[in-house]
């Protein structure tokens, strides 16, 4: 026991005046934003999952419609617009809350929550109306892989809009705390995320379902 | 009140009606009679000694790592014992269905327990075990005093026993799959399985899942946010760093799970086509996809094991662990190639000549990485001093049959070979060979090693070496013949033989199985003998095995705080060097503790989560609604719960550490 | 491990040189493991100490290129193997020093696993048999394996390797048979209740003795008609051996393509599906193996 200690002194030099314990109130920095981002690209993982499934099934028309008759570019392009003009309003929203005007903010979130609305909306009817043609989920492999992924999408999306609506009343009630900002900017990357998995469902299933 | 009015029977209670209750069949009814007498008792006990508010408030509402780390681990050693039921049953039902006897399981029964078994040896034995150790583990390692997210932390765990729940239910209401523990489609499928065993399946993975996956993203947080100043992530315990890419391999893989469970769920559901042939769906992308998911789940399980056989061996070999650089590169190669090698599960579907080889090499090269850890461990023992405790022996015991098992794996891995052993019983004793001989064993390992720190007292050596050899054994005598079986040709999952010839070896399987009884009996045993003689057998000192790393640091049991000063790390071997420099407790200049506070929202939560998982397993679509909704409320609800901390208060601090100090002084 | 075609002779050999080359790594591991146990046993004191030694450069290459140097040699010998053994290849040699002669064809035999029986087709004789399959001593087989419901695994252990038997798919077999014999064959994959008997038996004959089975199949059996078949399709365990003197003409590709009954069901209907009727297997498989490899 004694010769090791000398080894060990020995090997370091300075190693008698090692200090075991951090200086002051130590405090692990907050993981949540890192969390988050963590929980984001799991769900990413699943996305890709039904991407890839899309990738498989997507020519597997089974003799039913194929995607160049049922899906209709021009509403979809409506609704791209609307889910990216969203992102934009939360940016707006984000900068207000750094500003610490929360009026402000609000009105942006409502924007924000307004357009995602109408994008869920214009989806719904989609849905509905492809269904009313007889080309549901049923129909066929690439029917169902085209509603799981559009579908999954979509309602990340509504969960994103409760989400929305309930941090609208905690800010309300709560004012812009630390707390309350974190989640906002929570919220804030799972809607720009599923931003940037729209634009890969809006090129992979519907343009390139679309073009020959 | 059914028969008056049907439809609204209908309605309320789903395709759930009293024949779905196994009254006609006694070894059922006899089990459930067992379990629940035994649930009875158990109730009363606690009843009787008025335990309930001290479990609700202590334990179940716990965002005390440390407690939900040992909830954890109660819920896996509790499954093994109904997991284990199963495989005595098949080992019993294999070795005497010859010829004219069919044996006592009629297949229907049967095809459950060898799909249950897997299904809960696996989710409800292996995960819970893992993820208990590494909570109770890894925040204590590196110098935290909680995970990440403790509220979360509470919440997984709740859904994983919830999942565990619903497997155990399909005991008695109803029926588990029928399937093969992955229900591959289209055996899964409507048509195929109509009844409600993979709803079962489904739906008590996927709630479980939802458990995984959280805890995977905390725990993942917890190490790269909450490490200890000074720790970089060269100087992580190893046990940290297998832990590290265990929930990196738990992110990146359950989404798959769930992704590919909720496409048979819709299938089964909602009428898709993913995996029908009829109308373009692709059967054999259920099957890439759920081992996309499978095999990293298998390093998930065997990565955590080998950080305990790293901690253990260098403890009781009383030395430095041999290349730590390469031990640690060793695992984020193998946490790399679990993603690319898939394949291997099925040679057989026909995929090209080179596609086979490509994932029988990427197999291969995996046990290079596998090889040099071994050799590690091999190279830490040379030149030290070797104490057999109870941890150590299962670490020998686990390189020598964890050495037998890679090799069979190597083999099942060279395409043509495996097309003559896949879903052989070769292939069976393979896995069992590296889940038994490597997971579990060092599962007991990580037991035996840490629950001094966990209760304050060691576990009793005898009956755990009595545990130890019976398990040792038995695992030879259960699964050699398997080898040998599976070299002659005998396939998996059978119920019913007719060469005369083969019984023998089942015999003697079935012994080994009887051995392994023994060694899960001398474990309880070990637990009880133990509690009995917990003075005798006390840690006073906080580091009964003159450990190296922080966890053992502090008191045993840890205070609630984990330590009442963040440490500073300097060296892998923290604690190890503490001791070195003679290190000495601060007895003063305490401050309050910021610590997260315990809620009920996470039992809640899970409660809804199983009402929801049997309405819908079971078609009771207004109970699903009503449950769902339940679910999403009590969820936002807690989201207005802005009060989850508070602070020790630095005399609470103070009086702990010096009821320590008196402890210490006391035992010197 | 007791085979009697080409192909399962090779699959032995080749498991037993694995072995081989693997125990070199093995046996002095687990040697090293009791030695290293025993010897540095702390009641040992004479054993060497060293409690900081730690690293060693050497050691450290050592223990690296061991295991990758038995990976080379195996890793070579898996991709040659496995493209001599792919069950889809046609056979080059009857057995050991027995080239194929040119002029040979392979005997076809379409095989489908039903729930739960086997069900084989001979295109070339005309019949059809349950639980029973015969072929020639030394002539090639080609089995042409689909199922009708769930997935099975065709394996005769003494012929050859398995292969999987999916509905809607079509996986391949090449295979010979060396000695005459009565060989044990079964499904290795589990499909339901009636798995556990769903064997047949695989005779190797002599030319003549195979003429003649089929000969008394042709004068014992009856027709498999549409109707016979969807008869036969439906669910039975332990069933008996029987043999079908004719064939439906098509009804192997109409059971591939799901086009027995006749109804939506039948895949070749689907005019807009992008090949013509059921998928193959080792197509999609392994296309699929690539896409999925190249994702994230």
């Amino acid at each position: 026991m004694s010769d090791m200690s000398t080894t060990m002194t020995a090997d370091n030099g300075a190693s008698q005046t090692l200090d075991f314990h951090a200086s002051g109130d130590y405090h692990a920095p907050n993981g949540t934003l890192l969390g988050f981002w963590i929980y984001l690209m799991s769900d990413c993982l699943i996305f890709a999952c039904l991407f890839a499934t899309f990738g498989v099934l997507g020519r597997e028309y089974a003799g039913g419609p194929t995607a160049a008759q049922v899906l209709e570019l021009p509403i979809v392009a409506l609704n791209t617009t609307l889910l990216l003009f969203s992102s934009i309003t939360y940016g707006f929203a984000v900068l207000e809350m750094r500003a610490n005007r929360q009026g402000l903010m609000m009105m942006w979130l409502a924007i924000t929550g307004l357009l995602g609305a109408g994008f869920i909306g214009l989806e719904l009817t989609e849905f509905a109306h492809l269904i009313s043609i007889g080309a549901g989920p049923q129909r066929s492999a690439f029917l169902s892989s085209f509603f799981t992924l559009v579908g999954t999408h979509g309602l990340h999306v509504t969960c994103g809009l409760i989400w929305l609506v309930t941090l609208m009343v905690q800010v309300s009630k709560k004012g812009l705390i630390p707390a309350n900002k974190r989640r906002l900017m929570c919220l804030s990357m799972f809607w720009h995320f599923l931003d940037l998995i729209w634009v890969g469902v809006f090129s992979f299933v519907y343009l390139m379902g679309v073009l020959p | 009140m059914m028969s008056n009015h049907p439809d609204l029977a209908k309605l309320i209670f789903g395709r759930l009606t009293i024949d779905q209750l196994p009254l006609k069949e006694p070894i059922v009814v006899g089990t459930f009679a067992v379990v629940a007498l035994g649930a009875i008792a158990l109730l009363g006990v606690i009843t009787y000694y008025r335990l309930w508010g001290y479990l609700w408030r202590e334990w179940f509402t716990s965002i005390d790592h440390k407690k939900i780390g040992v909830m954890y681990i109660i819920l896996g050693l509790v499954m093994l014992l109904r997991g284990f039921s199963d495989a005595v049953m098949m080992r019993a039902q294999q070795a005497i269905a010859f010829g004219h006897n069919a044996g006592y399981l009629p297949p229907d029964h049967y095809d459950q327990i060898f799909t249950a078994h897997g299904v809960i040896m696996i989710f409800f034995v292996a995960m819970p075990l893992v993820t208990g150790v590494m909570n109770f583990v890894m925040p204590l390692q590196i110098g935290a005093r909680d995970v990440a997210f403790p509220f979360l932390n509470n919440f997984s765990f709740w859904m994983t026993v919830s999942g565990a729940v619903l497997v155990m239910i399909s005991l008695f209401v109803g029926e588990f799959a029928r399937t093969g523990w992955l229900a591959y489609p289209p055996l899964s499928d409507i048509v195929s399985s109509p009844d409600a065993g993979v709803d079962y399946f489904i739906w008590s993975l996927q709630i479980a899942g939802v458990g995984t996956l959280l805890s995977g993203v905390n725990l993942l947080t917890t190490i790269i946010k909450m490490r200890a100043p000074g720790m970089t992530l060269m100087r992580m315990p190893i046990f940290t760093w297998t832990a590290l890419c265990t929930n990196i391999l738990i992110v990146a893989a359950f989404p798959v799970l769930t992704a590919v469970l909720a496409m048979l769920a819709l299938d089964r559901y909602a009428g898709t086509n993913f995996f029908d042939t009829v109308l373009g769906g692709n059967a054999m992308m259920y099957v890439n996809l759920i081992w996309i998911w499978g095999h990293p789940e298998v390093y998930i399980l065997i990565l955590p094991a080998f950080g305990i056989f790293s901690e253990v061996t260098a403890t009781f070999c009383r030395k430095r662990l041999f290349g730590y650089a390469s031990m640690v590169y060793a695992t984020v190669v193998i946490t790399v190639l679990a993603y690319l090698v898939w394949l291997h599960h099925f040679f057989t579907m026909g995929s090209g000549a080179s596609v086979n080889s490509f994932f029988g090499i990427t197999t291969m090269i995996i046990s290079i990485p596998t090889g040099a850890k071994i050799f590690n461990w091999l190279f830490t023992m040379y030149r030290g001093r070797i104490e057999f405790e109870v941890p150590m022996l299962w670490t020998v015991g686990f390189i020598v049959t964890f050495a037998i098992g890679g090799m069979t794996g190597v083999l099942l891995a060279v395409p043509p070979a495996d097309f003559s052993l896949h879903n052989s019983l070769f292939l069976v004793a393979h896995f069992h060979n590296v889940i038994i001989g490597g997971v579990l064993f060092g599962l007991f390992a990580g037991i035996n090693y840490w629950f001094p720190k966990a209760f304050g007292f060691r576990l009793d050596p005898f009956w755990g070496k009595c545990s130890f050899w019976f398990w040792l054994i038995g695992f030879y005598f259960a699964f050699m013949p398997l080898y040998v079986l599976g070299l002659m040709g005998v396939t998996r999952r059978l119920n019913h033989f007719d060469d005369p010839s083969l019984q023998i070896w089942f015999e003697i399987a079935a012994f080994g199985a009887f051995l392994i009884l023994l060694g899960i009996v001398s474990m309880l045993i070990q637990f009880a003998v133990s509690f009995m003689r917990r003075e005798k057998l006390r840690d006073v000192t906080g580091d009964p095995w003159g450990g190296r790393t922080l966890e053992w640091s502090t008191s045993s049991p840890p205070p609630k705080y984990n330590f009442a000063f963040t440490p500073q790390i300097h060296d892998a071997d923290a604690w190890w060097q503490m001791k070195q420099h003679h290190y000495q407790r601060p007895l003063q200049g305490f401050t309050p503790i910021h610590m997260p506070k315990n809620t009920g929202a996470g039992i809640i939560l899970a409660g809804l989560a199983t009402v929801f998982g049997f309405a819908m397993i079971w078609y009771m679509w207004p109970l699903a609604i009503i449950s769902f909704v339940a679910l999403l409320a009590t969820g936002i609800g807690h989201t207005f719960n802005y009060h989850r901390d508070y602070y020790i208060p630095a005399d609470e601090v103070a009086r702990v550490e010096a009821s320590r100090t008196e402890l210490l002084a006391s035992h010197v | 491990m007791s085979p009697s075609g080409d192909l399962a002779v090779q699959q032995r050999d080749l498991i037993i040189d694995a072995l081989i080359l693997m125990l070199l790594i093995v046996v002095p591991v687990i040697i090293m493991a009791l030695a290293f146990a025993w010897h540095y046993r702390s009641s040992n004191k004479k054993a060497e100490y060293e409690p900081d030694w730690d690293h060693s450069t050497m050691l450290e290459l050592l223990i690296w290129s061991a295991p990758l140097l038995i990976i080379i040699a195996l890793g070579a010998l898996t991709w040659v193997s496995a493209h001599k053994l792919d069950p889809f290849r046609p056979l080059d040699r009857i057995a050991e020093g027995k080239p194929m002669p040119a002029d040979v064809k392979p005997l076809v035999v379409d095989v489908v696993a039903l729930d739960w029986k086997w069900l084989f087709i001979y295109p070339e004789q005309g019949i059809a048999t349950v639980n029973e399959v015969a072929a020639p001593v030394d002539r090639p087989i080609q089995f042409k394996i689909t199922a009708t419901s769930v997935m099975n695994s065709f394996f005769i252990p003494s012929l050859a390797g398995q292969i999987y038997a999916m509905p809607g798919m079509e996986t391949q077999l090449q295979a010979v048979i060396n000695k005459p014999g009565d060989y044990e064959g079964f499904s290795a994959n589990f499909s339901g209740d009636g798995f556990s008997h769903m064997r047949f038996t695989f005779h190797g004959m002599s030319d003549s003795d195979f003429a003649q089975w089929v000969q008394q199949a042709k004068s014992n059996g009856s027709a498999l008609s549409r109707e016979a078949y969807v008869k036969l399709e439906a669910p039975s365990e332990n069933v008996p051996v029987s043999y079908y003197a004719s064939v439906a003409p098509g009804l192997y590709q109409d059971i591939l393509t799901h086009c027995v009954h006749n109804d939506e069901t039948c895949t070749r209907n689907m005019k807009s599906s992008a090949e013509s009727g059921a998928m193959n297997a080792r197509k999609d498989s392994s296309g699929m193996a690539e896409m999925a490899a190249s994702h994230p």
